[in-house]
């Protein structure tokens, strides 16, 4: 078989993007991706590079919910990249690191949304092979990118010294001393450090201790691959479509358009349409098929015939995503929301933006039911009742949330452990056993925790039916 | 993504009851002859006559307006606006190519709400020329002010003065010290220079950090820095509003906390909403102790001397001073006494709305609107002098007709020449402390930096190898 891809010719073009020729050999193993590779690769190894490197990512994206220490962290992502990366011939490696990182931009440059999952992915799978290289490789990275930082002089030093030691202290780290060097880069540079307080910030800039070094690379490297992404974006809109459309049509563009929709398996942004589900079915489906998130949001909206931005938004799109038509939708929300504001006020404050979520406004987009993931990284303030709860509830709430759902005591302790050690999609998962007696395939999206046990119930009900002939 | 409108269905969750009571404490300085706070005739003169066109082209123009070679002319026109008609009707990617057209857009529609948006990268009203059939189009964002948003419903749950829409004296300060917190911070520890705060119209303030570097900043980019301030973590399903680890604060924290947080917490904070003088709210500060021991002995103390002689006020003074003491004397020192740093920052601390800051594509309310539930001007705001700032003698729309009317007939003797109408209300004194304090220090380093950036592009072409061989 014979189905070889010029990877670099049919995609660079001449200078575009992508273009340049031939990989700069760093001499690490850890690749900047600043260039195309121009190597020959088979049709099977194209697709098979770029599926291994979405099991990495997609692993990476599981655990970063979790809140792990870095350390951690550290190890689960370099033994993801150990078994999926891991090629036949050592010196392959290199080859399917590269090709399967270009596949992946071409496939995750095509929207804002696909882009920022890539982005962060990608920024995250770097960060940490970067800090399991040995510390020559470390500053050879470094000096690739030229980084422009210079560590700040003594006499700026001792002005600073005290703030930051109070720094240090606040992270319960050692103090400062004088040979501890300190870089002064601008706060834009290292957003993880600035969103964390872990760093100094003075008139703009921030002062990085030399340990924290590797993250300005990361940053450089985030900000490099960002840019890269909306160039390919615009390349592909361009190229893609009128130059290589042609030749490529049945080759290689089926491949990468699949690939962006397999990363997440199905996203629910087109509701089942086999099922046929009315408003009236709601409180029923709510009872035996809602995860504890959305049921929380149902009652709450039951109780209160209001709920709050997040928490429409979230519930919103997952009814979206379980088969509620529009017009179902808009009836649902407007005899909640009546109750408290009568149906005008409906109308003319929230029914645009049901409107909205169904694409029907705005910029027509449908949007996507959000996924635990996303859940579990919001942020719920006063008021709101969306989130995660096993991630956002205080322990003595969610004991008692889950009594409601008729929880045995040991299953609410079980639970509880794995809510303790953050593995909140564990916790769902259990709460499904323990609810519907039987085994789950891990949550990953609450539609998927609704489609299971649909699927668990017909089941049920098909059974009894033929037991009953 | 989530939510492009700025929540324009939140606006008004509370029922019809709370906003009578909200009516009656803004209606105090009601003149005869305009009546009514609001109504589309009064905003279709208020659009005709008062509002500042100039003053708000030139800033958003941010010097693009000028003879300068280096300036870009399609800049103010590549913003979006967006208007909310009468009965709530949202129409987005509006822009203006100059002030006449904006004034000509303005009168004729006559808006009840002014969005501003980001800045595009072509005309968002020609966007759908750009767009590349089905799929993400070339059309985005480049660059927005860096926004913040705080609105009074998300202190609810301590607010025991009012809540919901309503504001007071006494809950007032808890937007002046977000005022003061915020804006040291990213003035000292961002090093923004351009700063506007503005009064929402009714129960909050929004903040435009409008300098270049801040315009420019990438949404994770503005996350970071939100997430700089995140802080507050309270929801409703969680007790635990702040937790505070390490030896110390940092800086940021510990500046907001000396010179801000703390004192008004003791003088107006904890005596004006009384948060110890009634057993349902000192509950839920004890609630925040990790210490039985100390809870039960404060319980105790504080149900038996119910009121006798004492006012309210030493009440809450007196038992501050107890659980004060009490925690600090105790054996497990650091923990506890960082109990009395939490329970300040939990009632104190900005508590922001992160999601408007984070994207920039969010559309924040324009300075210089009429608030339609409160015919307020949206004012803005002294950082310096906010202490002054009282929202109850914001002009209102009625106000500034009728100023309007009186002063025709003194103008007519007097030999003074008043070229803007504006100039003879009490609007006055707004639109001279936006141009003097903010819009004339803006321009000045807008030029410079036009300037710069010109003189770079020559250098670059010259530098450049010519085509000719």
């Amino acid at each position: 078989m014979d189905f070889r891809v010029a990877t670099s010719k049919r995609l660079s073009g001449d200078g575009g993007p992508l273009g340049g020729s031939i990989v700069a050999d760093t001499g690490s193993r850890l690749s900047l991706y600043e260039t195309a590779p121009n190597v020959e690769v088979s049709l099977e190894e194209f697709e098979q590079f770029a599926l291994d490197r979405l099991r990495v990512l997609k692993g990476i994206e599981e655990v970063r919910a979790r809140r792990k220490r870095l350390e951690e962290l550290d190890t689960v992502v370099i033994d993801l990249w150990r078994k999926h990366m891991r090629t036949p011939n050592a010196a392959d490696l290199n080859k399917k690191d590269v090709v399967s990182h270009f596949v992946l931009r071409l496939a995750y440059c095509r929207t804002e949304e696909l882009r920022r999952w890539f982005l962060a992915m990608e920024s995250a799978l770097f960060r940490h092979r970067f800090r399991c290289e040995s510390s020559d490789s470390q500053r050879k990275l470094m000096d690739d990118y030229k980084l422009p930082f210079k560590a700040i002089s003594v006499a700026e030093f001792e002005v600073l010294k005290d703030k930051l030691g109070q720094v240090c202290r606040s992270l319960n780290q050692p103090l400062p001393t004088a040979d501890s060097a300190y870089y002064k880069v601008p706060f834009e540079e290292v957003p993880d450090l600035v969103a964390n307080r872990k760093i100094l910030l003075g008139g703009g800039h921030a002062f990085v201790p030399r340990e924290q070094l590797a993250l300005l690379v990361v940053g450089q490297f985030r900000t490099r691959l960002s840019k890269a992404l909306v160039l390919t974006n615009r390349f592909v809109i361009m190229k893609w479509t009128s130059v290589c459309a042609e030749d490529e049509k049945d080759r290689l563009a089926p491949i990468v358009e699949s690939l962006s929709t397999r990363y997440l398996g199905a996203d629910y942004t087109q509701p089942d349409s086999k099922r046929d589900i009315s408003s009236k079915d709601l409180d029923n489906l709510a009872k035996t098929s809602f995860p504890l998130c959305m049921h929380h949001l149902f009652k709450k909206l039951r109780e209160d015939h209001h709920l709050r931005h997040g928490g429409r938004q979230q519930l919103g799109l997952f009814l979206k995503g379980i088969g509620l038509k529009l017009e179902d939708a808009l009836a649902f929300w407007k005899n909640e929301f009546s109750h408290k504001i009568g149906p005008d006020k409906f109308d003319k404050e929230y029914a645009y933006n049901v409107r909205h979520n169904y694409g029907k406004e705005g910029k027509k987009t449908d949007y996507t039911p959000y996924s635990c993931v996303r859940i579990i990284m919001s942020t719920p303030g006063v008021g709101d009742h969306h989130g995660c709860p096993y991630r956002h509830f205080s322990e003595e709430n969610l004991r008692a949330t889950l009594g409601t759902l008729r929880l045995s005591t040991p299953a609410v302790a079980e639970v509880l452990e794995k809510v303790r050690s953050h593995h909140y999609q564990l916790a769902c998962a259990t709460a499904f056993e323990a609810i519907h007696g039987s085994p789950s395939e891990g949550i990953n999206h609450p539609n998927q925790y609704f489609d299971q046990s649909q699927k668990l119930l017909q089941s049920v009900k098909s059974s009894e039916v033929s037991a009953a002939n | 993504m989530t939510r492009e409108l700025h929540e324009p269905m939140d606006e008004d969750p509370s029922s019809g009851e709370a906003r009578k009571t909200e009516d009656s404490y803004l209606n105090d300085n009601q003149q005869a002859h305009f009546p009514e706070e609001f109504s589309p005739d009064f905003l279709k003169l208020y659009y005709g006559r008062l509002f500042p066109f100039d003053e708000m082209h030139k800033w958003l123009s941010y010097g693009h307006d000028g003879k300068h070679p280096g300036c870009d002319s399609t800049f103010f026109s590549r913003r979006e606006f967006s208007f909310t008609l009468e009965h709530d009707i949202y129409v987005r990617y509006l822009s203006f190519r100059d002030v006449p057209e904006m004034e000509t857009a303005f009168r004729d529609k006559c808006p009840h709400k002014i969005d501003i948006g980001s800045i595009y990268n072509v005309d968002p009203a020609k966007r759908m020329a750009y767009a590349h059939g089905a799929g993400d189009s070339v059309f985005s964002p480049v660059e927005k002010e860096l926004v913040f948003d705080v609105d009074m419903t998300d202190y609810d749950d301590m607010r025991t003065c009012c809540s919901g829409a309503d504001i007071c004296s006494k809950c007032w300060p808890l937007m002046t010290i977000t005022i003061k917190v915020l804006d040291t911070a990213l003035r000292e520890d961002f090093g923004f220079q351009h700063i506007l705060w503005v009064y929402s119209g009714r129960r909050g303030v929004h903040c435009w950090v409008c300098d270049s570097r801040a315009r420019r900043l990438s949404n994770e980019q503005r996350c970071s820095v939100a997430d700089y301030f995140h802080v507050y973590k309270g929801n409703q399903n969680n007790n635990k509003k702040v937790t505070l680890s390490g030896a110390a604060l940092h800086p940021s924290l510990s500046r907001a906390y000396t010179d801000v947080l703390k004192p008004y917490f003791e003088e107006q904070i904890l005596p004006n909403q009384s948060l110890l003088s009634s057993e349902e709210h000192y509950e839920k500060i004890l609630q925040m102790i990790p210490d039985d021991a100390i809870t039960s002995q404060m319980r105790d103390r504080w149900q038996g001397t119910r009121r006798s002689s004492s006012s309210n006020e030493e009440v809450n003074l007196t038992r501050w001073r107890q659980l004060r003491q009490a925690l600090e004397l105790s054996k497990k020192n650091q923990m506890l006494r960082r109990s009395v740093e939490e329970i300040i920052f939990a009632h104190t601390y900005p508590r922001l709305d992160l999601e408007v800051s984070k994207h920039m594509n969010h559309l924040l309310k324009s300075p210089f609107c009429i608030h339609p539930k409160t015919g307020r001007v949206c004012v803005p705001i002294d950082p310096d002098d906010c202490d002054n700032f009282d929202p109850s003698t914001v002009p209102t729309l009625s106000q500034l007709l009728n100023e309007l009317n009186n002063s025709k007939s003194n103008v007519k003797g007097s030999s003074k020449k008043v070229s803007k109408d504006w100039e003879r209300t009490s609007l006055a004194k707004s639109i001279c402390f936006f141009r003097t304090s903010f819009l004339e220090p803006l321009l000045r380093s807008c030029k410079l930096e036009i300037e710069a950036h010109h003189q770079g592009k020559i250098q670059e072409l010259a530098g450049r190898p010519t085509l000719n061989w």
